[in-house]
């Protein structure tokens, strides 16, 4: 089995009044096999045996999905390997010698916890200002009530794919958060369950977003190519039409809602 | 101690809408002065406290993760079985219960399985109003696939990620009422000690992450839905921060334990690569539809190219053994057959310590017959998942795969209103032992998930608070403060050792000895063996671990450590578990008890029962309590899927 050796430089910060650098850290012996986290989990046990804290990295099923693990690797988030998140990029992406840098997503509504470790809690409360449908546990009619057409099932399941990891907003320029916000009221703005709550869903998730100090989409679309799980921008569009319609009949203000 | 499992007597149809009528309410008006705590968001977590919050309990949530998207039941690739019969294909709740009764081996409490199908069909319901977009047929009806154990399609499912898409369902529910106030939410915050008062569970201590603030809630009823302890093996299917800490902080507390030995290896994973691995990566068992398994016939053709294997050379061994179930026979016997496969010397892929295990998944047939394109759909995330961790491309050369670690079948004992014996303390999701058995069927987790969190749950709980003296205590309690005390003396201890090893070598150790002799064949000499390793190493656990750092920041090394110390106090248990019962029975095999076929033979006369544990005291031998089992309805038999 063929290993390789790299040099990494990676950013360590204590916490979120640290200011912060790189530190530089050699990874030896790295089977090609491995995981990207799987090498970060081996530099760690040799900071460990050095005495140095390890590196925190945020990471949970290691499958891809659950949206835990993210960082800036050689400037691209999740790394070089398209649609695929940090967890599932392997080593043989790499060759013998590489220099790896190795960052936090960068962005004023996700600030640095430690190390690589981000607080991403402003998703959660885009999420919490409208990014459900109200339906009351035991109250649902028959599923098959409500037929709906495959292609509209499709495109919802298409957005919903999204698994909120964040590296949309750490690839724009912006630290925009419209794709994540995009793909989340699109999943439900699509479907027939999420027509009635489309106008205040719009709306407030869209207030929320800005709340948090995300900034604004200028059409640069480097989040559908950092997106591990190729969300596609023409949500993007489709939120624009939905809030436009959504202010258009709106019969009270928009309320900013508070962060 | 007299184990009452409270289910209804009579006729089995009408038990759980029986049981429902004749349970207390709590007056709405009434349910804001109920304090509830839920540890854990998957699933039945999540579920639970979206449900009790919209209901008008003051709710608090903990999750480790920092969303509580992220619980691990996000990971569900598969589907979820429903007894809606859409397909008339001659499914109904009865038949829903006595595949899940027979898959278990005979080891489940039928009245609590016979709900479970029975709820099974208002999950559906429940996850289409919120929006889960489940796959559909071009007519807009919800479309069904098969899984393993049955012989009719009721398993619904969204994509190759039907567990993210109904964890986001009960996320989004969860999140409004967050928003709303009446959940108040924890996320990076980790459970690290029950609170007992007067016998009745209270509170929880927990640990800030991020800040390492230990902090001590209150309520008037505990719940904890916070998943198994598959990772005790180290390497698992499970995510890396899975834990049984909760549950086992419980357990010290009084709570018995029940079926330790129960764990799930499932069939379709991806092999062990080396030495560095930290996870273990499934692929979905639907893949078992169309995918066929296949070793070569002779050994001088394991190193082979799979292409070079002509036709006639290849063992399609579980499609020989078992024709009329064919690659859809349960979990536990594709596992064991696979491992059998590998023992005689016909294991395919990369050495690894001097073994090939592996065996074929092969679509050439699939690909051949439907199109690449038809493959595509139905599996084209599950084959990207493939190829970027191996290299390989499933769609030309056959899928390698091994079994691992998976689910497991035990956890904290619960009756029927899943309340453990600690009155005030519930348990659903995997982290109770109720529904499976010995061996669980695929696409039944996230039913019982969701069943336990959003129907059973949150009736049960509001019979207790209905039924149980509401008493106030505060922080001040003595209780209270030496659960606070207990667990900072913990954290001070684990980071004064300062030894030689990282936490995560001894997790690895530990992790190979049970996987070694408590994984998929078990003996009596092996399980002596390892309980010993198991003392062994948790002694030399708590003389040369080393943890850096201080308690009052974030600390993975502390927060792992914790985690493990408990592991090896399990890890022993599940072993001790496994040499009391000399049968084999679902997941759990021993060999001196099989069949002349190679199938598990269980002992009714002497082990129909559930095994629960009692905790005396650190490095005490736990004491055994046992609920007989009885079954009017399907009656025990000898599984055949022949």
């Amino acid at each position: 089995m063929s290993t390789i050796n790299l040099v990494l430089h990676v950013w360590r910060q204590t916490g979120s009044d640290d200011k912060g650098s790189f530190e530089t850290y050699q990874a030896k012996d790295v089977s090609e096999h491995s995981s990207f986290l799987e090498m970060l989990d081996q530099v760690n046990e040799t900071l460990v045996a050095d005495g140095t804290m390890p590196i925190a990295f945020d990471h949970d099923c290691r499958e891809g999905i659950c949206g835990s693990c993210g960082m800036v690797i050689n400037g691209t988030p999740h790394g070089p390997q398209k649609a695929t998140t940090t967890c599932q990029l392997h080593m043989r992406q790499f060759k013998d010698g590489d220099e790896v840098w190795i960052e936090p997503w960068r962005a004023n509504a996700f600030p640095v916890v430690r190390d690589l470790v981000v607080d991403r809690g402003s998703f959660d409360r885009i999420i919490g200002a409208g990014g459900f449908v109200t339906a009351r546990t035991g109250s649902a009619q028959d599923a098959n009530a409500l037929p709906i057409a495959k292609g509209i099932a499709d495109q919802a399941m298409d957005a919903a794919a999204c698994i909120g990891c964040g590296a949309c907003v750490a690839a724009c320029p912006n630290a925009s958060a419209m794709l994540f916000t995009a793909a989340k009221a699109g999943h439900l703005n699509l479907l027939p369950q999420g027509q009635p709550e489309k106008e205040s869903r719009t709306r407030n998730m869209v207030a929320q977003m800005e709340a948090e100090g995300f900034g604004h989409c200028t059409n640069h679309y480097e989040c559908m190519d950092a997106c591990p799980k190729g969300i596609d921008v023409e949500f993007i569009a489709k939120l624009n039409r939905d809030f436009v319609a959504a202010t258009v009949t709106a019969r009270a203000p928009l309320n900013t809602r508070a962060k | 101690m007299d184990l009452q499992s409270k289910a209804p007597a009579g006729d089995i149809e009408t038990r759980w809408s029986r049981h429902k009528f004749n349970m207390k309410l709590v007056n709405p008006a009434n349910r804001h002065k109920y304090n509830v705590i839920v540890v854990g968001t998957g699933l039945a977590g999540g579920a639970l406290a979206a449900t009790l919050g919209e209901q008008g309990y003051n709710v608090k949530a903990f999750c480790y993760q920092d969303s509580p998207r992220r619980a691990h039941s996000i990971a569900a690739q598969g589907g979820i079985n429903s007894a809606k019969n859409y397909p008339n294909d001659g499914d109904s709740v009865f038949r829903l219960f006595y595949d899940t009764v027979k898959g278990g081996d005979f080891r489940a409490r039928e009245s609590n399985v016979y709900r479970l199908a029975e709820v099974s069909v208002n999950i559906i319901d429940q996850c289409v109003s919120q929006g889960v977009p489940f796959a559909r047929e071009y007519g807009g009806l919800l479309a069904n696939r098969s899984f393993g154990g049955a012989q009719v399609s009721r398993t619904f499912y969204a994509r190759g990620q039907t567990g993210q898409q109904l964890l986001l369902g009960a996320y989004q529910s969860l999140s409004k009422q967050i928003d709303a106030g009446t959940v108040e939410m924890f996320p990076r915050t980790e459970m690290l000690e029950l609170i007992k008062v007067d016998g009745k569970a209270r509170g929880i201590v927990t640990r800030n992450m991020v800040s390492g603030e230990i902090e001590s809630h209150l309520a008037d009823v505990v719940v904890l839905c916070t998943g198994g302890y598959g990772n005790v093996f180290f390497l698992s299917t499970n995510a890396m921060g899975c834990n049984a800490t909760a549950t086992w902080r419980a357990h010290r507390h009084g709570a018995l334990f029940a079926n330790p030995c129960y764990t799930q290896i499932h069939p379709t994973c991806i092999p062990v690569s080396g030495e560095n691995q930290s996870k273990l990566t499934l692929m979905s068992e639907s893949l078992r539809n169309d995918g066929r398994v296949w070793v070569p016939k002779k050994k001088e053709d394991i190193q082979k190219s799979p292409a070079d294997i002509p036709e006639e050379d290849r063992y399609y061994y579980l499609e020989r053994i078992y024709p009329s179930f064919g690659n859809l026979v349960p979990r536990d016997i594709a596992s064991r057959r696979a491992k059998e496969m590998c023992d005689q010397g016909l294991g395919v892929g990369p050495e690894v310590d001097g073994e090939r295990r592996g065996v074929y998944l092969d679509f050439g047939d699939a690909v051949q017959r439907l199109g690449k394109k038809a493959v595509e759909e139905r599996y084209g995330n599950l084959f990207e998942m493939y190829e970027r961790i191996t290299g390989e491309d499933p769609y030309t050369t056959p899928m390698r795969i091994y079994p691992a670690t998976h689910y497991t079948m035990g956890g904290l004992w619960v009756d029927y209103n899943l309340e453990s014996t600690i009155s005030g303390l519930f348990v659903g999701g995997e982290a109770n032992f109720s529904d499976h058995g010995a061996n669980r069927l695929g696409a039944s987790a996230l039913m019982q998930g969701l069943s336990d969190g959003y129907f059973v749950l949150p009736a049960t709980v509001a019979n207790y608070l209905a039924t149980a003296e509401k008493v106030e205590i505060d922080q001040s309690h003595p209780e209270v403060q030496a659960a606070v005390q207990s667990v900072r003396d913990r954290m001070e201890k684990l980071l004064s050792i300062n030894g030689e090893r990282s936490v995560d070598s001894f997790h690895r150790e530990l992790g190979k000895i049970i996987w070694g002799y408590c994984g998929m064949a078990r003996t009596k000499e092996g399980l002596e063996t390892a309980i010993e390793k198991v003392k062994a190493l948790r002694a030399e656990f708590w003389k040369n671990v080393r943890v850096l750092g201080g308690s009052e920041e974030l600390n993975v090394s502390l927060e792992k450590a914790g985690r493990v110390a408990d592991f090896l106090e399990l890890g022993e248990l599940m072993c001790r578990d496994a040499l009391m019962r000399s049968e084999s029975c679902g997941g759990h095999f021993r060999e001196e008890s099989q069949t002349e076929e190679g199938e598990a033979k269980r002992d009714d006369e002497n082990y129909q029962f559930v095994g629960a544990w009692e905790w005396q005291g650190e490095e005490q031998e736990q004491v055994l309590h046992k609920e007989a089992l009885e079954f009017e309805y399907v009656k025990p038999s000898q599984r055949s899927y022949k």
